[in-house]
Order: structure tokens, then C-alpha cells, then sequence
């Protein structure tokens, strides 16, 4: 990312000439005061804003110049993960799956393979012909997580993903992250106020206020910060 | 092969749509069945008019009687006449002696009697029979040919012909006019089931582009929606052509009013009508659906 701003059609402006990489591979914490333009920052690196100004590159796309009918590639390379799971209420916990690979055409068969990998990686294989309502909190996020990366994506993005959970399911959601870091190698961005986990887990730590990024923790680093 | 996926896929979740959605689909469908047996109606009888006219103007003549005592010259004008006349198409000469013989030749008693008549005192005139491009202009080339010089009087189909197709064509242009006035509140009436499925659907939408659904698969299923409801909306018209027109058909014997009005039969006219009518069933849907997947559904 180099020199990004982003003013809100509104006149707002959220973010103010950011300048940061992040490598393969890394788990990178953001956290910041509520309004410092973390959720902000997250939407420019999926293309659900657009940068006002500088450029941003993911894994080789330019996400600021890519065409609104071109926005799907770029999602394919993406899995996001949002406080409210965003889970279809309608379809089961393999339905719920399987629909991020349905809509990008890959065949059946691989569908099955797939999905049931990636249920049994985040535990939740038995409970695979649930429906969202009958699953806590915990169990519905996990399902998020599978449907997020169930199609591999290079990159894990999860806006405030324990926001809704209590410490001790909360770092479960922890562990399945580390998991999915480690083993496939998917970098991990995780917008948080929870600088508790954040403690625990020693990866970098990215803090915005007001817009700027305000401190760059390096893995480890981090000691403690008041939001 | 992902392609043919995609639109599998997609005509999948459209049908589902239309299920769970089937209160607010039958307005739809009602709408464009309407529609559609109107537009059947329409289609049915213009082809049956179009048909008849032609056959009738088959047999379509004007008949020309020339005064008794006409001179060649007089005969010759009126041929160049009917030459440059552009609703005549072809004209038939018979002179009185041809005409007694015609008609001796049909009766026997007749013949007798007409025997007697030599060349001068043939009661009988000289005639043309004269072919038109357009029945429905006939009444005004018969009434040009009767002022010609040396043409005692005129006869054609005392109008009958001409009136009925002239009945049938204003049917047909109230029946069209009808029929798109129809067409146009359908497909508003189909943008706005399409658009209220988009929104109920909103989420889905949201998540389909989240996880890299192309633009194309988020917006194919409702397209194919509309499609399928101007399918399902064309069964009734279908159903209505083919046994409501076959029944017609077999109750008046394949004529109306008289032996000259004669219907289409029904094979393979019921069939051709339908696909017909199926087509507009799937275009008038998909131009509301698109309509509505352009509007509702931003890129
Ligand atoms: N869609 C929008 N239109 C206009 N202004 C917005 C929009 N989204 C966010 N903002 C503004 O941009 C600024 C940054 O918002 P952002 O959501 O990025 O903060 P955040 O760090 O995620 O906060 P939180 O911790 O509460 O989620 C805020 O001032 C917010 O009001
Ligand atoms: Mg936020």
C-alpha cells in the first residue's frame, strides 16, 4: 500500500496516506479506537471501497484500477470474515459451505471434497446438516471461517471475528486461525479490539488512530496499548 | 463445462425462486397468461383472415357487361384502361356469342331457346371478368371500370367480401393494439416480482459477491427467472390454442358462416401458433427480469 487515502463520498475522510506491506504468509493484527478507519482499511484490500488516492497491490492485482466487472478475480483470492458471521439462514451448515464454491462453478464432486476438509479442519464435521440458528455463537463463526477459506484463498480477512464471543471460545476461533496460517500458508489480517488476544498471540500489530497508522509492532513487540 | 455449470446452477436456483416465491410469481403469471391468450386470439384469427382473403381473392371477380351496341374503338379504350390499372391483375375477355355458348353448354332447355338468337338480336352483352390485387379495393376499381365509356353495368361480390375483411382487419388492429398495451403493463409487472426477489435475496446477493461469484452467475438466475415464469405463464394460451382451436374447428366443420370463409386446419397450425406463443411468453419475461437485473443489481 502506498500513499492511500480514502475520503468518504460524504466528505469524511477515514484514512490518510498509509503506507505499509504486509508479506505472505504473516498474521497481522490491526487494532485502533473505534473510528480510526480500521474496517476502512480492510474494505480497500477487497475492493468494497475504493482508494481515493495511492495504489494498492495484492498478490500482483491493482486493486484502486480494477475494473467493477473484474472485482470477482480478486475475491476468489480473498476470504473474509465478519462479526455477524453473515451466514444463510435457510441453508445448512454444508449448504452454507459449499455456496462459496457453487457460485464460482467448481464441480460437484470437488465440492463434496472439499467442503467436508475443510468442516473436519474447524471441527465441526458432525454438525454439518445444522442450520446457523441451531449453532452458538462459536460454532457459527467457524462455519464463516470454512465457508471464507474453503476455496483457498492467498488471504484471510477478519473484521472484529471474536467481537461477539467470550475469551474462552474467542481464542478458540485463535487456534483455528493459526491453523489455517500455518498450514496452508493464507495470510491473515485481523481487525480487533481484543487486546487480550492480541497479547497472547505475538504477531505484528498494526495500531491506526485517526486515520494514520499510528505504530507498526513488529512480531512480538507488542506490549500493551490503550485503545 | 463450467459455463453450462453455471447455467445449470442458476436455472436451478431461478426454478426454486419461482417455487418459494409462488404467491407473488402468480401475479406474474396470471398477468402474461392474459396476455398471451389475447395475443392467441389475435394470432389465430389474422392468419385464418389472412388465409381466407387470399383464398377469396382466388376466386374474386369484378364482372364488366359492355353496352350492346359497343364499338371495337370503345372496346379497346377500355382494354388500355384496365391494362394501366394497377388493382387489376388480369382480365378475361368473352364476347356475347362465347357467353350463349357457355351457357348453353351448362342447360339442356336453355340451350334450345338461346338457339334462336342470332348475332344481332343476342340479348346477351359482351363481358370481362376482371381480377384484383386487393379485395379490399375492390369496390373502388368496380366503380372506375362502371364510368368507363361503353361499360353498361358491373357486378362483384355486392361488398359481402369486402365489408367481412374489412370487419376482421379493424378486429385485428383492436386486437394488436390490445395486446401490446398488455405486453408493456407485463413487463413492469414482471420487473417488479423480479425486484422484489432481488431484494429478498438481498443477503445472498452480498455473500455471492464476497466468496468471487462472477456478475454473470449472480444475475443469470433471475434472468432465467422472468424466462420461466413467460413459461409457465404460456401454458394456459397453449393449452387454449391447441383444444380450443381444434374444438372450433371440428364444431363448425372448418368453415365460418359460409363455405367461403374456410379455417386453417388445425395441424400443424395449432402447433406452429404455439411455439409462437411460447416465444413471446420467454421474451416478454426476460425483458422485464433484465430490465430489472440491470436496475436493481449494481456491478
Ligand atoms: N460508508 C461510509 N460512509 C461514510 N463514512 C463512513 C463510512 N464507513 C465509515 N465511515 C467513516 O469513516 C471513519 C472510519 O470508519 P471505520 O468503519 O473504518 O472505523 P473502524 O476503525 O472500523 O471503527 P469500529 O472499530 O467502530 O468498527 C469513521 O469516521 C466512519 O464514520
Ligand atoms: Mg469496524
Amino acid at each position: 500500500m502506498k500513499n492511500v487515502y480514502k475520503t468518504y463520498p460524504n466528505g469524511v475522510g477515514a484514512i490518510f496516506n498509509l503506507n505499509l506491506s504486509i508479506d505472505r504468509g504473516d498474521f497481522v493484527f490491526i487494532i485502533g479506537g473505534s473510528g480510526s478507519g480500521k474496517s476502512t482499511l480492510i474494505k480497500m484490500l477487497y475492493r468494497e471501497e475504493k482508494p481515493s488516492r495511492g495504489e494498492i497491490i495484492l498478490g500482483g492485482v491493482n486493486v484502486g484500477k480494477l475494473r467493477n466487472s473484474k472485482v470477482y478475480k480478486l475475491r476468489r483470492l480473498i476470504g473474509v470474515v465478519f462479526q455477524d458471521y453473515k451466514l444463510l439462514p435457510k441453508l445448512t451448515v454444508y449448504e452454507n459451505v459449499a455456496f462459496a464454491l457453487e457460485v464460482t462453478g467448481v464441480d460437484s464432486k470437488e465440492i463434496r471434497k472439499r467442503v467436508i476438509d475443510v468442516l473436519t479442519k474447524v471441527g465441526l464435521k458432525h454438525k454439518a446438516k445444522e442450520y446457523p440458528d441451531k449453532l452458538s455463537g462459536g460454532e457459527q463463526q467457524r462455519v464463516a471461517i470454512a465457508r471464507a477459506v474453503v476455496n483457498r484463498p492467498k488471504i484471510l480477512i477478519c473484521d472484529e471475528p471474536t467481537g461477539n464471543l467470550d475469551s474462552k471460545i474467542s481464542m478458540e476461533i485463535m487456534d483455528i486461525l493459526e491453523k489455517i496460517n500455518k498450514d496452508f500458508g493464507t495470510t491473515v489480517l485481523m481487525v480487533t479490539h481484543d487486546i487480550d488476544i492480541v497479547k497472547q498471540m505475538k504477531k505484528r500489530v498494526l495500531l491506526l488512530k485517526e486515520g494514520r497508522l499510528e505504530k507498526d509492532y513488529k512480531k512480538g513487540s507488542f506490549v500493551d496499548e490503550k485503545l | 463445462m463450467k459455463s453450462c455449470r453455471t447455467f445449470v446452477r442458476s436455472f436451478r436456483d431461478a426454478f426454486r425462486s419461482v417455487i418459494r416465491n409462488f404467491s407473488l410469481s402468480l401475479a406474474s403469471i396470471t398477468c402474461i397468461a392474459i396476455t398471451l391468450i389475447i395475443i392467441a386470439a389475435a394470432l389465430l384469427m389474422s392468419d385464418n383472415v389472412k388465409n381466407f382473403t387470399d383464398e377469396i381473392e382466388k376466386d374474386v371477380t369484378v364482372v364488366a357487361f359492355l353496352d350492346s351496341d359497343v364499338t371495337n374503338e370503345k372496346r379497346d379504350n377500355f382494354e388500355m384502361f384496365l391494362k394501366k390499372n394497377s388493382n387489376v391483375e388480369l382480365f378475361d375477355y368473352k364476347s356475347k356469342a362465347d357467353v350463349k355458348e357457355d351457357m348453353q353448354k351448362e342447360n339442356e332447355t336453355f340451350s334450345s331457346i338461346l338457339a334462336e338468337w342470332d348475332d344481332a338480336n343476342n340479348p346477351l352483352k359482351d363481358t370481362y371478368t376482371i381480377k384484383v390485387h386487393d379485395v379490399k379495393k375492390i369496390g373502388n376499381t368496380a366503380k372506375d371500370i362502371e364510368k368507363q365509356d361503353g361499360v353498361n353495368s358491373v357486378q362483384y361480390g355486392e361488398g359481402l367480401v369486402e365489408k367481412l375483411v374489412g370487419v376482421f382487419d379493424a378486429i385485428e388492429k383492436i386486437t394488436f393494439c390490445a395486446a401490446i398495451a398488455l405486453i408493456i403493463v407485463t413487463v413492469f409487472l414482471i420487473i417488479n416480482t423480479i425486484k422484489l426477489t432481488i431484494f429478498s435475496r438481498k443477503r445472498e446477493i452480498g455473500i455471492m459477491r464476497l466468496v468471487g461469484a462472477s456478475n454473470s452467475r449472480i444475475k443469470l438466475p433471475f434472468v432465467i427467472e422472468g424466462i420461466i415464469l413467460g413459461m409457465i405463464g404460456s401454458i394456459i394460451p397453449i393449452l387454449i390454442v391447441v383444444l380450443g382451436y381444434t374444438t372450433m374447428y371440428d364444431y363448425f366443420g372448418g368453415i365460418l358462416f359460409s363455405p367461403v370463409i374456410k379455417l386453417i386446419t388445425p395441424m400443424p397450425f395449432v402447433v406452429n401458433t404455439s411455439i409462437i406463443i411460447l416465444l413471446i411468453g420467454m421474451i416478454v419475461g426476460m425483458l422485464g427480469s433484465s430490465r430489472a437485473v440491470r436496475r436493481y443489481i449494481k456491478v
